[in-house]
């Protein structure tokens, strides 16, 4: 019977070429653009640790106060500072409340390599644990420990890039680095690490790569290497670097790991009785606030998907609603034009159910051509997105979020054939509610 | 022409003048909503710096290792930078107008406020600090060299005099009376402002998401001289040099010394582009767009009154059998046509204007003016009338014989 019906829908379809062609081209091109624009905005939404995003916790402590929140202005008026300061950064991580937890900054260094011209790169001074809590790849080598954190030891992990930079076609482990004129060790060599969104440092735009090399945090601090991410004040720092050490200047990371309910509680509470100490000791004179986001509520908390993403999507959106609405009227046409065939398939003795299943069929054949003509063009127009905008390639943060993967081109087909059905609906209904007997006598 | 026969078919096809009323109307909310937004970009990139744009480059410094003569090597690539051919004069800065780096703090009217009064941004300028970002002067004076202080990277040395921007010197003293008025910026100093410019932009465009939007124009200058471990410098040539200084600079300051690292050279129109880079593109893209909305929608109309005038060829042969002329049939098309679009437009402006609120807030935009709807509404109309032509020509072509054909 299915045989049947798909017989005769591509007969269907053949007989009224110019319409079925315009079906198709309305589905397409709506589907076309409507997924060239959401690749980048589903791209933005996902999320970068799918297996660990309720188990990784960001703390915020109101050291600014409501006042000076207040007087910041803008959106973000009415939100707690996002980093810590380091007086609360160094506390919470001697408390070591979590399975594990990391305090870190980026940092810019120059490279000078024998023979070649210096060059900068960034960086980031964090903690042993960065590597297990983020899923870090490595290639080779690996992570240092706490007795290195402990020994403000010298050592340094690569990334990807800049190892093939500097170290062409060898293995970089166990050489040394000169970062700022001072040596490093190398005990690990990174993959090439995509993380969209840059989740675990938001400060320098949520789409950022990930960094060129990781020392550790206490090494940096003694080094009195400079932050070289934001930092924001609410009240001049006392000079010097110890004075920046001391003040209540925000410009360090922190996350921690809390792999069940109980321990976020815990953590919840140690939160929330540290700030309330702080304030005792009267650090501020205001309520302690506290907040404590997993990895997917902070990234909704930070607004990290540009506003002009959601704009272009929801104008995008409505363009494949209108070819939609364009396709109902086109699809109506045609059913209609056969009526008469129709109606003498049912005189004939088909049921009304076998017709419905003629439409139907071939409404996902129009569906599936006008999906497979949808993610041709989605192709092409993020192949002209990525020239436009002068993109990188695939191994980059940028130009990954324009270029289709697997799931998006599952989806767009299966968006396309869902869509056309929908839109196909109220035709198919108006076609097998012919009155045979009307429809022929007319004729 | 009578409008009630129209009605009374357009009852019987409630559906096919459904479907083109909603794509008219989705058409015109989306169109006019992205005319005003594409505008309203176009306006925030047409807005002038303030600085001398068309002759002046950034250099962006680094030095290997953590040196501790910073100034004396600032104060070697400066004069570097001075003494080269085409080259009007140059500085060491923390930041310039759209140049994406500065800073930005709370400026007040009276010392220890706990609210200031604006917030604005600090560039750190030397005497030459006027013939470099090229700004205009409108009253007052600019710093003189015993004025400029060293500001070390990261800590605040107190200035005694401030120059102002325009718009933000109006902010602060309404009556117009700011020149010798005092200030306080980040401090219990008091600090005089001697001069007063037209206009210096803030680093940021304040489009986007950008909190600093409200005060794009508001601008000091304190006579600081920028002492970092990364420092920009701004260079401003003579007309029609830029490239050739642009070309020599690098090998300029390499022979200072090679210890360092440039991380780029851009002149100013580079740095505008790269600022206004996310309403540039929003713009292009929204444009697209709402050009293939357009066109699709006069598909769809286009397809739809076809397959109409296919059903009615009956009925239109006949009208024109009992006397009907061939511009009647066209007429008829035409104020169909018109009858459903402008319905569809009255509820296209409903959809805009609520849209409108949402877009309006999140793009921190001024509402859409009046003026788009009606630009909107005109240019949908027009493109339905335009779309439906065609087929009521070919409507118009059938003749009256077709009433007693296929019978």
């Amino acid at each position: 019977m299915l045989r049947y019906s798909f017989q005769l829908a591509l007969r269907g379809l053949k007989r009224n070429l110019a319409l079925t062609v315009l079906t198709v081209a309305a589905v397409g091109v709506g589907i076309g653009t409507c997924m060239t624009v959401l690749t980048t905005l589903v791209g933005m939404s996902g999320n970068p640790i799918p297996d660990k995003s309720s188990q990784l916790f960001v703390p915020q402590i109101d050291v600014a106060g409501p006042a000076a929140r207040r007087s910041s202005g803008g959106p973000d008026g009415a939100k707690l500072p996002s980093q810590l300061t380091y007086r609360d950064a160094v506390a919470l991580l001697k408390a070591h409340r979590g399975v594990r937890q990391t305090a870190m900054y980026e940092v810019a260094q120059t490279v000078n390599p024998p023979g070649g011209r210096p060059f900068q790169v960034a960086g980031r001074a964090t903690y042993a644990d960065f590597f297990t809590m983020f899923e870090a790849p490595f290639r080779a080598g690996a992570a240092w420990g706490q007795q290195q954190d402990d020994n403000r030891e010298n050592v340094v992990v690569l990334g990807a890039h800049l190892a093939e930079r500097v170290f062409p076609h060898r293995n970089p482990v166990g050489s040394t680095i000169n970062l700022n004129s001072r040596d490093y060790r190398i005990i690990g060599v990174l993959d090439t690490w995509l993380l969209i969104p840059h989740f675990y440092d938001l400060t320098g735009g949520g789409f950022a790569d990930t960094e060129d090399f990781y020392i550790p945090f206490t090494t940096a601090i003694e080094r009195q290497i400079p932050t070289w991410g934001g930092t924001n004040c609410t009240e001049l720092p006392p000079p010097g670097w110890q004075g920046r050490l001391n003040s209540s200047c925000v410009w360090i990371q922190f996350w921690v790991e809390l792999p069940s309910a109980a321990q976020v509680r815990a953590f919840r509470d140690f939160l929330q009785g540290y700030a309330a100490q702080q304030q005792q000791l009267g650090r501020f004179h205001w309520p302690a606030e506290v907040a404590l986001h997993d990895v997917t509520d902070w990234l909704v908390y930070s607004d990290v998907v540009p506003h002009e993403v959601r704009v272009n999507s929801l104008v995008a959106i409505g363009l494949l609603v209108v070819c939609l609405v364009n396709a109902v009227g086109l699809m109506l046409a045609k059913f209609s034009g056969r009526s008469v065939e129709l109606s003498l398939r049912r005189a004939l003795g088909a049921s009304r159910r076998d017709v419905y299943l003629q439409c139907i069929v071939e409404t996902t054949i129009v569906g599936f051509l006008g999906g497979l003509l949808g993610l041709a063009l989605t192709a092409a127009g993020l192949a002209v997105l990525r020239a436009l905008l002068d993109l990188g390639g695939r191994d980059s943060v940028s130009g990954r979020l324009a270029y289709l993967d697997t799931q998006m081109v599952v989806i767009t087909v299966i968006v396309a054939i869902v869509a056309t059905m929908c839109s196909g609906l109220y035709p198919t209904y108006r076609a097998s509610r012919i009155q045979p007997a009307w429809q022929l006598k007319v004729q | 022409m009578e409008i009630l026969p129209i009605l009374s078919t357009l009852r019987r096809n409630k559906v096919g003048a459904l479907l083109i009323g909603l794509q008219i109307a989705l058409t015109l909310a989306i169109v006019c909503n992205c005319l005003s937004v594409i505008q309203q970009y176009r306006e925030q990139m047409a807005r002038p710096s303030g600085m001398d744009e068309s002759n002046v480059f950034s250099v962006l410094n680094t030095w290997v290792g953590q040196p501790d003569d910073l100034k004396s090597r600032t104060a070697a690539d400066v004069a570097a930078l001075r003494s080269m051919p085409g080259v009007l004069d140059a500085e060491a800065t923390n930041g310039f107008p759209l140049g994406g780096a500065a800073l930005v703090t709370g400026i007040s009217l009276k010392p220890d406020q706990k609210q200031p009064n604006a917030s604005t941004t600090e560039y750190f300028v030397d005497e030459h600090g006027l013939a470099v970002y090229g700004v205009k002067l409108i009253a007052g004076r600019w710093f003189s060299a015993a004025e400029v202080k060293d500001q070390h990277m990261g800590e605040d040395e107190s200035a005694a005099s401030v120059v102002l921007t325009r718009s933000l010197a109006r902010t602060l003293f309404p009556s117009g009376d700011a020149l010798g008025q005092v200030v306080y910026v980040n401090s219990t100093s008091p600090i005089r402002v001697v001069g007063i410019v037209e206009r210096a932009q803030s680093p940021w465009t304040g489009g986007g998401a950008s909190p600093f939007a409200s005060s794009v124009e508001n601008s000091i200058f304190l006579p600081h001289q920028f002492i970092g471990s990364f420092a920009s410098y701004l260079v401003r040539t003579r007309p029609g040099a830029l490239e050739t200084a642009m070309g020599a600079v690098r090998e300029r300051l390499y022979a200072v010394t090679r210890r360092r690292v440039i991380l780029s050279v851009s002149p100013f129109r580079e740095i505008r582009q790269r600022a206004y880079q996310s309403q540039h593109s929003l713009s292009i893209l929204l444009a697209v767009l709402c050009a293939l909305l357009l066109t699709v929608t006069a598909c769809g109309i286009v397809g739809l009154v076809l397959y109409w005038v296919a059903q009615r060829r009956r009925q239109i042969g006949m009208r024109r059998a009992l006397g009907a002329r061939r511009v009647d049939i066209l007429r008829y098309f035409q104020l169909e046509n018109l009858l459903i679009a402008g319905t569809g437009a009255a509820l296209g402006i409903a959809i805009g204007v609520a849209g409108n609120t949402w877009l309006a807030t999140t793009l921190i935009l001024n509402r859409m003016s009046i003026g788009y709807l009606a630009v909107g509404a005109v240019v949908v109309l027009a493109l339905s009338q335009v779309a439906v032509l065609w087929p009521a020509l070919r409507a118009a072509a059938i003749p009256p014989a077709a009433a007693i054909r296929d019978l």
